[in-house]
């Protein structure tokens, strides 16, 4: 999909900085050195060690796809898909809802404008792990913060995290709170880069509203909610510190994601092997997603 | 008719005509309205810090009371000092700048080339490379390194740490330069290499002089990054070479499991990435939707 668009430029412009390629490549080359060193290698080591039974400490023995067909029949571990999945649609699906509803907002000017874009930004930079921890706190069925609003509003007291029907729905919640914001940017930019002209038309013509914004705004914001989409999918699908601060995969293995019981096996019971297979197949998964959703972005492209 | 001429005043640059009482009450109930709507979307984001920074300054009596003590009467800082005291919290957070500032530094020394190149080579498929990279969990580079790392008997050392966290530093510099350069003009370069410069003379006296804002952007991010990382530094680190989340959550919420405490430390870690934030605000945006829209 990328051979088409690089080719171009550089045939309109004959040969000038091509004739040069072999000098830009020298200057690409120490960061290639490093990506091979801490990021190829790895990948490569992970497809080796993921066909050998091997425990840290003892021999590894060649099993050959052994590990994989194990994971094949491992409950645990498909049930750590479906977590996965339940997770990420969680995920994805409400901080773009509010993202794209916060962009609508703040792309209207109004006093104070500013700084309260800064407030709204902040929970994105925040440390992870600083703000799971309050969470955990916040979540507290007896002394924390959420159950007492949830009194106020004459609601029965939750057991949030605590609870294996509640836990992931609670998880996402801390999630739609930290990366909204980020959904909220990329459409914001999207809204920024809008044209002036069909609005004033459609207005003359006596559009409202609600028909300016499903018939203008929406088709030429798609292409950036899709772009939010997609990292906000491969975010989800990463998730780790949140989940591990505040639930460690429990209660039991109810919010166990691939993440998680990849962790667990790797760093708990050095495990290499098997986790070395999980990886893989996670990998396969985030990258099958993200070409999902790129192919979608594709489409929306030629829509609009 | 009357709700398009409402609705377009609220948006519109300046409505200076005339209005009716009508009018006038509709749109202020607008305004009202979406004063609300402001309030509900900003209020989660500030209250959770502000929660924060209130178990952080009362004593655990109140932490625990219920209903909860919001105000601290009288705040106390006790709980800072006892997170210093009782902690090598001064210890953990040098560890943490040496780690992001060096894995930072080394990624900008060879991010910063390697973007120019890749923007001027129009060599977009190696910035698929760098989202595939972007898209692996970072578990996955772990498990090898972890390994390597125990062979050559690095693990514990703050040097497997920046090692480690160049896999963090690394593809957010080469991405946010490659999309960087590529919006500078090149007539100029053009005329540098006309008149005999070298590409390396070009780059270094043309191009990167005119980069600065998009480095202060990648620096940024990439130390934010790394500062925000928590499994590196749980997995890799020893009990003296932790970084400040690795630290905070191995060592706080084991030891000591009080509210107070946990809830500084917390605010100790995250402090500094919201004051570099709040101090770049718009190059933050600007470099996060850019290379989101690239993405």
């Amino acid at each position: 999909m990328s051979a088409l668009p690089a080719a171009l430029p550089v045939a309109s412009r004959p040969g000038f900085f091509r004739r040069r390629q072999r000098s830009y490549r020298l200057l690409t080359l120490p960061a290639l050195l490093v990506v091979a060193a801490v990021i190829v290698f790895p990948w490569l080591f992970t497809m080796y060690m993921s066909a050998f039974d091997w425990k840290i400490g003892s021999v590894a023995h060649f099993v050959g796809l052994g590990n994989y067909t194990g994971l094949v029949t491992n409950q645990r571990f498909l049930e750590a898909i479906a977590h996965t999945f339940y997770f990420t649609a969680l995920a994805v699906v409400f901080p773009l809802l509010l993202g794209t509803l916060a962009a609508l907002i703040f792309h209207r000017n109004f006093r104070g404008r500013g700084v309260l874009r800064a407030i709204f930004t902040m929970p994105m930079m925040a440390t992870p792990v600083a703000v799971a921890l309050v969470w955990t706190m916040m979540f507290h069925p007896q002394q924390g913060v959420l159950n007492y609003l949830l009194s106020l509003v004459g609601l029965p007291p939750s057991l949030w995290v605590y609870s294996p029907t509640l836990v992931i729905p609670s998880l996402v919640l801390v999630e739609i709170w930290h990366w909204t914001p980020l959904v909220m940017l990329i459409v914001l930019g999207g809204l920024a880069a809008l044209p002036t002209e069909p609005y004033e038309s459609a207005r003359l013509d006596g559009a409202t509203e609600w028909q300016l914004f499903r018939h203008i705004t929406l088709p030429l914001i798609a292409p950036f909610i899709v772009v939010a989409a997609v990292i906000r999918t491969i975010d989800a699908v990463k998730a780790f510190d949140t989940i591990y601060v505040i639930s460690q995969g429990g209660p039991g293995t109810a919010s166990e994601t691939i993440n998680l019981y990849l962790y667990l096996q790797a760093f708990a019971f050095y495990n290499v092997g098997n986790a070395s297979a999980v990886v893989v197949v996670f990998f396969g998964i985030i990258l099958a997603l993200a070409l999902l959703l790129l192919h979608v972005r594709q489409r929306t492209k030629w829509a609009a | 008719m009357a709700s398009v001429a409402s609705a377009s005043s609220t948006t519109a640059l300046s409505p200076r005509r005339r209005t009716t009482g009508r009018t006038r009450a509709r749109r202020w109930l607008r305004r009202v309205g979406f004063g609300f709507a402001v309030a509900v979307i900003v209020s989660p984001a500030i209250l959770v810090f502000l929660w924060m920074l209130s178990l952080s300054l009362k004593n655990e009596i109140d932490n625990l009371a219920y209903p909860p003590v919001f105000i601290p009467a009288p705040p106390t800082l006790a709980n800072y000092t006892q997170v210093f005291a009782e902690n090598a919290m001064g210890r953990y957070f040098l560890n943490s700048v040496i780690v992001s500032g060096c894995a930072t530094l080394l990624a900008l020394a060879v991010g910063v080339p390697a973007g120019y190149g890749i923007a001027r080579l129009q060599a977009a498929r190696t910035l698929i490379l760098i989202l595939i990279a972007r898209m692996t969990p970072a578990l996955s580079f772990l498990i090898p390194l972890f390994t390597v790392f125990q062979f050559l008997g690095l693990n514990n050392t703050l040097t497997a740490l920046v090692i480690t966290h160049l896999v963090i530093t690394v593809p957010i510099v080469v991405y946010v330069m490659a999309g960087y350069f590529e919006t500078l003009p090149r007539e100029l370069e053009e005329a540098a290499l006309i008149d005999g410069g070298s590409v390396w003379t070009t780059f270094r006296y043309v191009a990167l002089p005119l980069a600065r804002p998009g480095i202060v952007v990648g620096t940024i991010l990439a130390f934010i990054f790394s500062w925000n990382n928590f499994v590196f530094g749980a997995v890799l680190a020893g009990r003296a070479t932790r970084t400040l989340p690795a630290a905070v959550y191995n060592v706080l919420t084991f030891e000591q499991l009080a509210w107070g405490p946990l809830a500084a430390a917390a605010i100790i870690v995250t402090l500094p990435v919201l004051l570099l934030t709040v101090f770049i605000q718009k190059e933050i945006v600007v470099g996060l939707t850019a290379g989101g829209v690239k993405a």
